[in-house]
């Protein structure tokens, strides 16, 4: 089988198992629409924070607040996406304790799309649409001179964005195999990285922001290519065009947690359980 | 294929339909064990030892063995699930670990102690899951499920949440969601544990059924020795991951030296009676005597003599308990 052809394999059965989650889902409605309104809220808290500080101050790291609004609308709506898409990754290290894990290695489907796809929620889209409508009011409020290159430049960012934070799902989820209850070792660069990415870099450490930008590449998601579409000056003296870097960035990480991932299912397989 | 093998005289030479082949394969684990803050202490430990046995189509075969003996590696390495450290493993000619989604859709598997069945779900939701995963033509997938609904008298069943069946229940709907596309071999993990008599009885029906009527080669891990009586011709046994006895049944009786029992109730109480060796009076209670006596014998004579000179009200002969003759074949393994 070719890669195209896991591709295609793996989206397949992950729309599947997705759908079984879905009415496994709603045999809770009342549960479903309370988590649901529940996530909207909890998340909606985060940017309520925000307008509170804007209260007392005028600008956080000089930026204003249409403009932090634009960073964390991009981070929370991406980081959404991913999380909806692929954020179930992180019940692995359970599903390894309990030695579940080894019935989906029994059916005739790519293992990460199963797992990528284990209890599948729609209560994520409650971060995406608060997101979504946090990055709509900001795009209409910040004084841009919007460019086609600018207009472009948002979306890709989202999408871009969404496979960074889904590298990072995948990578902690492949740390899994190692060390199976690390999970919360991945939420700190998940929710720790959503949550950093919702400031402007320019309230943060120099040291920090080479690691989130060198390192762990979260700076592509919005910071880099944020401050292009707001002509600000890049957190660190980058070209010119490492706005334009995010899909090149995305693609890079991608790669890097497939590799990962086949790592450590390959460690599993030949350690056991 | 540059794979020869080394030794021509190996058993899957000879076996002609040979379904699974296993040849000296190995497993080796890494076991690290924590012995201080950060220190840890490197182990090996072999769980499978240069395992060799074919499984022919159609066959029926029991494994069994102690915690621990590498039954479950052994199954793992077979469904692809682990790689084995050495040796040669086939199952349909596949190997397992390299092609495990190609093997995914000729294997069936049913871990008696988790259930692959979709929990909120009514069953049937995970039946069409496996109908579109599996890609199992529509009419085959509704002549099958019929099949399996009627064996298993699931029909009542199909509409119910998976939560609210019962154990007896949900391991009739794992087998049926096991065997819908069709497997050519199945491996079964406990298949009765927890199951009540009739529901037991129910699940052995059936699997004898789809050996005899489907030819379906199933590989059972049991500790419900009955399971083996009823269902399996032979029966291998594994410990410390190596095979300690591979035949029928029967043999294992005569490979564990066991014994078989000859209950005497007499009309009193009487000294211990004089029985011709081998046998020998191992309890005395009352007016009631055991006696042992090997199983390879013939009771007949014993129970002759005894009738001619004692006076019997009644007696019975209690087959050796294969649990114990396993038992014992283990110890004399040790004692060795």
């Amino acid at each position: 089988m070719g890669e195209t052809g896991r591709l295609r394999e793996g989206t397949r059965a992950y729309l599947l198992i997705a759908a079984m989650w879905i009415r496994s889902t709603m045999t809770y409605r009342t549960s479903f629409v309370l988590t649901a309104v529940g996530n909207l809220a909890v998340t909606g808290l985060d940017f309520v924070t925000l307008v509170l500080m804007f209260a007392q101050v005028d600008t956080l790291g000089g930026w204003t607040l249409p403009e932090v609004a634009f960073l964390y609308g991009l981070s929370v709506t991406s980081f959404g996406l991913a999380d909806l898409l692929i954020g179930s990754a992180d019940t692995l290290g359970a599903r390894l304790r309990d030695g579940s894990f080894d019935t989906l290695l029994v059916r005739p489907a790519p293992v990460l799309a199963q797992v990528a796809a284990d209890r599948f929620a729609l209560r994520r889209l409650g971060r995406i649409t608060q997101g979504a409508l946090v990055l709509g009011w900001a795009l209409c409020a910040v004084h841009v001179e919007w460019t086609a290159a600018k207009v472009l430049l948002v979306p890709v960012m989202l999408v871009s964005g969404a496979a960074i934070f889904g590298a990072v799902f995948t990578a902690g989820a492949a740390f899994q195999f190692l060390a199976q209850d690390a999970a919360e070792v991945q939420n700190a660069f998940t929710y720790g990285g959503t949550t950093l990415l919702q400031y402007p870099p320019t309230v943060f450490g120099k040291d920090l922001v080479r690691g989130v930008t060198f390192v762990l590449p979260l700076a592509f998601v919005n910071w880099v290519p944020g401050a292009y579409v707001l002509g600000r000056p890049y957190p660190l003296s980058l070209p010119g065009w490492a706005a334009f870097a995010p899909p090149l960035v995305a693609a890079g990480c991608v790669a890097l947690a497939g590799l990962a991932w086949r790592a450590g299912l390959r460690a599993y397989r030949s350690t056991g359980s | 294929m540059t794979e020869t093998g080394t030794g021509s005289g190996t058993v899957t030479d000879t076996v002609a339909d040979a379904f699974i082949e296993v040849d000296r394969v190995e497993k080796v684990f890494d076991v690290r064990r924590r012995t201080g803050f950060l220190k840890r202490e490197r182990r090996q430990v072999r769980a499978v030892d240069a395992l060799s046995f074919t499984v022919a189509r159609g066959e029926m075969v029991g494994y069994i063995g102690p915690n621990g003996a590498g039954k479950s590696t052994t199954i793992k390495m077979l469904t692809g699930i682990l790689t084995p450290s050495g040796g040669r493993l086939r199952v349909a000619g596949i190997d397992p670990a390299r092609e495990r989604t190609r093997l995914a859709h000729r294997i069936g598997v049913v871990f008696g102690q988790r259930t692959t069945l979709w929990w909120d779900l009514p069953l049937i939701d995970s039946y069409r899951l496996a109908h579109r995963m599996y890609r199992i033509p529509d009419a085959r997938y509704r002549e099958i499920l019929d099949r399996l609904v009627e064996l298993l008298d699931l029909g009542a069943l199909l509409d119910v949440p998976v939560r609210q069946l019962s154990l007896g229940q949900r391991m009739r709907g794992d087998i049926a969601a096991a065997l819908l596309h069709d497997p050519e071999v199945l491996y079964l993990d406990e298949p009765t544990i927890g199951l009540d008599v009739v529901s037991k009885a129910r699940v052995r029906e059936f699997l004898r059924g789809l050996r005899d009527e489907r030819g379906t080669t199933v590989l059972l891990t049991t500790h419900d020795l009955q399971d083996i009586e009823q269902l399996c011709s032979r029966v291998m046994v594994i410990d410390h991951g190596r095979l300690m006895y591979d035949g029928p049944l029967a043999g294992l009786h005569e490979a564990g030296e066991s014994e078989r029992t000859l209950v005497l109730d007499l009309e009193r109480e009487l000294p211990p009676v004089d029985a011709p060796p081998p046998a020998r009076v191992v309890r005395v209670e009352g007016p009631r005597q055991w006696l042992a006596f090997p199983a390879s014998a013939s009771a007949a004579p014993l129970v002759a003599r005894l009738a001619a000179e004692y006076p019997l009200v009644d007696l019975s002969v209690r087959e050796p308990d294969i649990e114990a003759v396993i038992a014992r074949m283990y110890e004399e393994r040790a004692s060795a």
